[in-house]
């Protein structure tokens, strides 16, 4: 008992984990990765690829649905669009082919619908007729669609040149027109079309103003596309010309005769579209179930189509939903895959290391000490992997709206997300391999080869 | 000549359990040592000289008996004061070096301070100072592959002295050098022992142990012989 070293007890004070110690220990980790350089990058492959895929796909699939919506969008979400369809039945049928098939939405339906429900303001009536459009030589195959002054309003056509035809214009049965962008481009790729005039059939129309094209339905997003399947012909987006529905109804009147190899075909339409607004849009949905309603009261067989805009935007939204579940679901097991493989390497790492560790123990290490040093490996690992992932998956949309034309849209928060995940996997996926170095014997690791 | 106690051992056993064999490697050591001794610990392979250097270590706890450095017990700590004993109280210098291959000499000079939780600057400065002793103050920024055995040693025998230790503990500091850098080794062994430092070394060659103060010999685990020269 004799000798006691003085100052033997004061060493009792454990050191505590400063600021610098994991300083150092951060740098003596990337010392340590960096002299496996190759090894590390193999290892953190996954997580690189796992964080890209993620924010790459999350910005195609953005791209593609704010487009789709966007569309949508565009055919007002305030509207309810109605469509005359020729029913399919009557098309096959040859014994009826002789006489004029009469189907579609009638000036009744509109007025029943008007009477019936109030929260509609403005109905507009619309006919579509295909036909030559010429001006002088040059001709092109036109829906020409007769309609109302604020048809153009409704449907958010901007007006590029000249103006939308007036009230007064329709009230006076003029004859004018309105064009839209790829007719006024294929009539007159050289001048104004406007002031000139354009001749459908024996009559001359004044052209008063160019618009932009019409967004289709059939282009409006995947989820309606089985509805407009059977009306591709009307839902397709071709050239069109507006005139004013009065003239429309004089110069075509209602029947339509389609001479085809022989024999020959009528129709009568009173109406090919209609479009209903309703001013408060949370009653929308109820509306267009009124309107189904009132046009099924009286109706053999089905000879309209109802095209609820916000219906198709709601369903493009639920979509988007499911498609980031899913991508959700990819990204958590490609980054699972990736945290994996990193602790597979760290395991590797420690076995290899075991040397090592049995030096540091002995030099007064404490197990804590250990778990910190390989900790930090891991997430060093895994930051650098989710930041190159970052780097390479924000530039993949780039070149993907650069070389394939495609809307993409990097959403701010999916970087970070990504990134941090990847920092979250380092930790969880890191503590195994550090516990079970730190819980290493130090007598064995140091007789370790 | 002696000066005060370092090191006590009462009864000290340890005993291994391989499977279902019981290997007893020390059976009742008691040995006492003092400030300024220079120990060789001799004996045949197997006969226990490994343990107790672990024992003194504090590598490994025995399994019966008291050991008390410093007039303390330590038989009742805990690892991490286990740990907190070899980074503070304890040199070791290893057969085959054992420094840390990513680290440069001065860096591997530092380590037991480093987890001390000293300051860097602190740090690099003892550590230079000692690289200077052993005679290394032009390599302190090489890797240990960049350097000979006996110059691996050399830093080896700086990073246990850079702590200030109660003792130094030896295994087989030259067995793994050619004679001429292994009589360096032992050289800077002198000259730290005639300073005071305390050393304890496990050998098994008699020319070393001829040249220490102390040879004790070890056989099954039982001190057979202490003689001092």
């Amino acid at each position: 008992m004799s000798g006691t070293n003085p100052d033997f007890h004061a060493y009792v004070e454990p050191p505590r984990m400063t600021y610098s110690y994991l300083q150092r220990t951060v740098r003596l980790g990337f010392r340590s990765l960096w002299m496996h350089r190759l090894r590390s990058l193999l290892t953190v492959l996954g997580i690189v690829f796992g964080v890209c895929s993620v924010i790459a796909m999350l910005a195609v699939g953005e791209g593609a649905s704010h487009e789709a919506q966007e569309q949508i969008r565009r055919l007002g979400s305030n509207n309810i669009i109605l469509r005359s369809v020729k029913p399919v039945e009557q098309q096959t049928t040859t014994a009826q082919r002789a006489r004029a098939v009469e189907y579609g939405i009638t000036y009744g339906d509109l007025s029943r619908i008007r009477a019936t429900i109030p929260g509609v303001t403005i109905v507009v009536p619309g006919r579509i007729i295909r036909q030559w459009v010429w001006n002088i030589s040059r001709r092109v195959d036109c829906e020409i669609l007769g309609t109302v002054p604020w048809y153009a309003e409704m449907r958010k056509l901007g007006v590029i040149q000249g103006r939308f035809f007036t009230l007064e214009e329709m009230d006076a049965i003029a004859n004018v027109c309105v064009l839209g962008e790829s007719t006024a481009a294929e009539l007159f790729p050289m001048d104004n079309p406007v002031g000139h005039t354009v001749r459908v059939g024996g009559s001359y129309y004044a052209v008063v103003g160019v618009v932009q094209a019409e967004a289709s339905t059939a282009t409006a997003g995947p989820a309606d596309s089985a509805e407009t399947a059977g009306t591709s012909e009307s839902a397709t987006t071709s050239h069109r010309i507006y005139i004013p529905l009065t003239a429309a109804k004089n110069r075509f009147g209602e029947t339509l005769v389609k001479r085809s190899s022989g024999s020959f075909e009528a129709e009568r339409v009173e109406l090919h579209e209609a479009i209903v607004r309703v001013h408060r849009q949370e009653e929308v949905l109820d509306i267009a179930a009124i309107i189904k309603q009132i046009l099924q009261r009286d109706r053999k067989q089905m000879d309209y189509e109802l095209v609820v805009p916000l219906e198709l935007l709601r369903q493009a939204e639920r979509t988007k939903q499911i498609f980031n579940v899913v991508l959700g679901s990819i990204a958590a097991i490609s980054l699972l895959v990736g945290g994996i493989g990193i602790m597979n390497i760290m395991l590797a790492t420690v076995t290899e290391r075991t040397r090592e560790i049995g030096i540091r123990r002995a030099l007064g290490a404490r197990r804590q000490d250990i778990v910190v040093q390989f900790l930090i490996e891991t997430v060093i690992l895994s930051c650098t992997g989710g930041l190159l992932g970052v780097l390479l998956g924000v530039s993949i949309p780039f070149a993907i709206s650069h070389f394939a034309a495609m809307v993409t849209i990097i959403t701010p928060w999916s970087p970070f997300i990504a990134f941090s995940i990847s920092a979250i996997i380092g930790v969880l996926f890191g503590i195994y391999p550090a516990v079970r170095a730190a819980n290493m014997d130090p007598v064995e690791a140091l007789r370790h080869e | 000549m002696a000066g005060p106690s370092v090191i006590e051992l009462q009864q000290l056993t340890k005993t291994y359990s391989m499977g279902a064999v019981e290997v007893r490697a020390l059976r009742g050591v008691d040995l006492q040592f003092s400030q300024g001794e220079y120990v060789s610990v001799m004996g045949p392979s197997g006969c226990g000289k490994s343990t107790l250097l672990n024992l003194l270590g504090c590598l490994d706890r025995p399994t019966s008996g008291t050991y008390r450095l410093g007039g303390y017990d330590l038989s009742q700590l805990d690892d991490d004061a286990l740990s907190g004993i070899r980074g503070t109280r304890l040199g070791f210098v290893f057969q085959s070096y054992n420094l840390i291959p990513q680290l440069t000499v001065i860096e591997n000079i530092g380590i037991p301070l480093y987890y001390q939780g000293r300051g860097e600057a602190e740090m690099l400065e003892i550590a230079e100072r000692l690289a200077e002793r052993v005679g290394l103050k032009d390599r302190i920024n090489h890797r240990p592959f960049e350097l000979s055995g006996g110059q691996q040693q050399r830093v080896a025998i700086a990073r246990a002295l850079v702590n200030d230790p109660l003792v130094i503990l030896a295994d087989e500091p030259t067995g793994n050098l050619d004679s001429a850098s292994g009589s360096e080794i032992l050289e800077i062994f002198d000259d730290l022992n005639r300073q005071g430092k305390t050393f304890i070394m496990v050998t098994h060659d008699e020319h070393i142990s001829s040249r220490t103060m102390r040879i004790i010999r070890l056989r099954d685990g039982q001190v057979v012989s202490d003689v001092w020269n």
